[in-house]
């Protein structure tokens, strides 16, 4: 199962080590990473394969928004599927 | 892999233009559910209702974590109490309880509160052409049911354009109504929001307070209502000046979007409870959050204040659209599907009512152009139950004859005068309380019968 985890804030170093050392210890594989700096602010769209996710997925969305807490970072993890319904027909 | 800009669009419209699920509803059929002892009657209400719905709040909530996307509410829609109760309200049995349909009521508060729901629709009586014995009964106990339990609604069904106008109904609500703010007096007549007149009421509709199961309907079902009216502004907002065909264009692809959003929670919400998917209703519903605002849709059209000239011109080409955009996004549309114009529900048609520009003539005339009706709308405490009956007749009548659902759902608050506010909290919000025509009507409403069915031929 695919999921998306957005990552949005200050621009800082070590972002990308710890969301990928927080996701790796989980067994969540990436499938794919895009990230930019918009307007001073650090984005981030990673696509994850959590099919092999040793957790639930409550979980994991819990871990990453307290990751994200610690840093001064908004990080979510949604399903794909809100995305392309919403933006494929 | 999906484009990063329209990933960042839905967070976008999540995080600051208030896109949600407004509500996932569960119709239950209560059919299997009489019996000629009232206390065994409730006793299968609520064991049916806490049975069927116990998941619904904890999929909804998992749903939410999962997608990302707010579900406000998880609500219950029952088959209207007045069919389930005649069985109970027999001649020569249970007299003692025979007079009062409350013990039902009471019976819906208990599974809601249990269940986790926040409202459950169905204490209701569609009676557009006659009325049974046990409808009157259920009517005469709406006004006790709604100050004794706090979740349940109630709606009565008194006109349609095949039954015509039941004046004897209408009537009887105008007393009830106003029997209703008396009873929830120390909240201002909160009673009244929680209940519904409609003309031409649908059967799947997951909106409160009018929801109920239809009898047409299945066993159970899910529906799903969609909001969006800051997603809606923001993107008008976006393209200042352009003309109206862009406009109806743009409001169409938002639309688009925020139901196909709807469809696939209802599916989810289907696929996980075993419950066979109902409809999509696709509603602008407005909440009092500064941007969440039906109101400033129209005014971002280029309306200084909504209910200025203009204004049901505006909203007719908002309806449509949405109406469009949506249609294509799910499988099944029903409900209400439309924008909604519940005064103290919409931070800009608050603001607009105290403005005085805003009054109850104009928001007649947009009904006719909208769904649904005169909602959430606040007026003196010692307006006679006859003014009350009058307005709910005139907007049966747009509905009667234009085909459509239309609904009153007014608040005589006691003690109050027009230009105070009454406080309803949460999202029923605050209402101004407006003024109503000070000319009598009463010799029209003490008439009674039935207002016949229009001609459905030489439209004019």
């Amino acid at each position: 199962m695919t999921a998306i985890v957005t990552v949005l804030g200050h621009d800082r170093v070590g972002i990308i080590a710890a969301v990928c050392t927080l996701l790796a210890n989980r067994n969540v594989n990436i499938l794919d990473i895009s990230q930019t700096i918009l307007q001073g602010a650090f984005t981030m769209v990673m696509s994850v394969d959590i099919g092999a996710c040793e957790i639930a997925f409550g979980e994991l969305a819990a871990e990453l928004d307290e990751l994200g807490k610690d840093m001064g970072l908004s990080i979510r993890i949604q399903r794909e599927g809100i995305f392309d319904a919403m933006h494929r027909i | 892999m999906l484009n990063q800009k329209d990933i960042l669009a839905t967070i976008e419209m999540i995080d600051n233009q208030h896109l949600d699920i407004r509500t996932i509803t569960m119709g239950i059929s209560l059919l299997d559910c009489c019996d000629c002892d009232i206390n065994k009657a409730c006793d299968k209400i609520y064991d049916k209702i806490t049975r069927r719905a116990e998941n619904l709040v904890r999929t909804g909530e998992e749903i939410e974590r999962e997608f990302g996307i707010p579900i406000v509410h998880k609500r219950i829609a029952v088959t209207p109490i007045a069919l389930i109760a005649a069985a109970s309200f027999q001649d020569n049995i249970n007299n003692k309880n025979k007079k009062s349909a409350t013990p039902f009521a009471l019976a819906l508060d208990r599974a809601a509160d249990v269940t986790g729901v926040n409202f459950i629709g169905g204490f209701s009586a569609l009676v557009q052409k006659g009325m049974t014995d046990a409808d009157k009964i259920l009517i005469k106990s709406i006004p006790e049911a709604l100050s004794r339990t706090e979740r349940v609604c109630s709606s009565v069904n008194i006109g349609s354009t095949r039954a015509g106008i039941n004046m004897d109904a209408v009537a009887l609500m105008g007393d009830i109504i106003k029997q209703t703010a008396e009873y929830t007096r120390e909240k201002d007549g909160l009673g009244c929001a929680k209940l519904v007149v409609f003309c031409n009421a649908v059967e799947d509709n997951p909106f409160m307070a009018g929801a109920f199961h239809g009898i047409g309907e299945t066993e159970s079902v899910i529906n799903v209502g969609v909001s969006g009216p800051g997603v809606v502004y923001q993107a008008i907002r976006s393209i200042q000046d352009a003309p109206f065909d862009i406009l109806a264009e743009t409001v169409k692809k938002t639309a688009f979007r925020v139901t196909r959003m709807g469809q696939l929670v209802a599916r989810e919400a289907s696929k996980r409870l075993n419950i066979p998917f109902g409809i999509v209703d696709l509603s602008l519903a407005p909440t009092p959050a500064i941007g969440d605002s039906v109101a400033r849709i129209l005014e971002s059209m280029g309306l200084e204040t909504c209910g200025t000239h203009g204004t049901t011109a505006a909203l007719a080409l908002l309806n449509d659209a949405v109406k469009k955009g949506g249609v294509m996004a799910s499988s099944s549309v029903g409900g209400l599907s439309g924008a909604f114009i519940p005064v103290s529900e919409d931070e800009g048609m608050i603001a607009a009512a105290r403005s005085g520009v805003l009054n109850l003539d104009k928001l007649e005339a947009m009904t006719c152009v909208c769904s649904v009706g005169l909602d959430m709308i606040a007026v003196p405490g010692d307006t006679p139950s006859e003014t009350i009956a009058a307005i709910i007749a005139d907007e049966a009548a747009i509905g009667m004859i234009n085909q459509k659902t239309t609904a009153v759902r007014i608040i005589p608050a006691p003690g109050k005068k027009i230009g105070d506010i009454i406080e309803m909290g949460g999202l029923l919000g605050s209402a101004p309380v407006m003024p109503v025509h000070s000319e009598s009507a009463a010799a029209f409403i003490r008439r009674g019968g039935r207002i016949p069915a229009p001609l459905h031929s030489l439209k004019n």
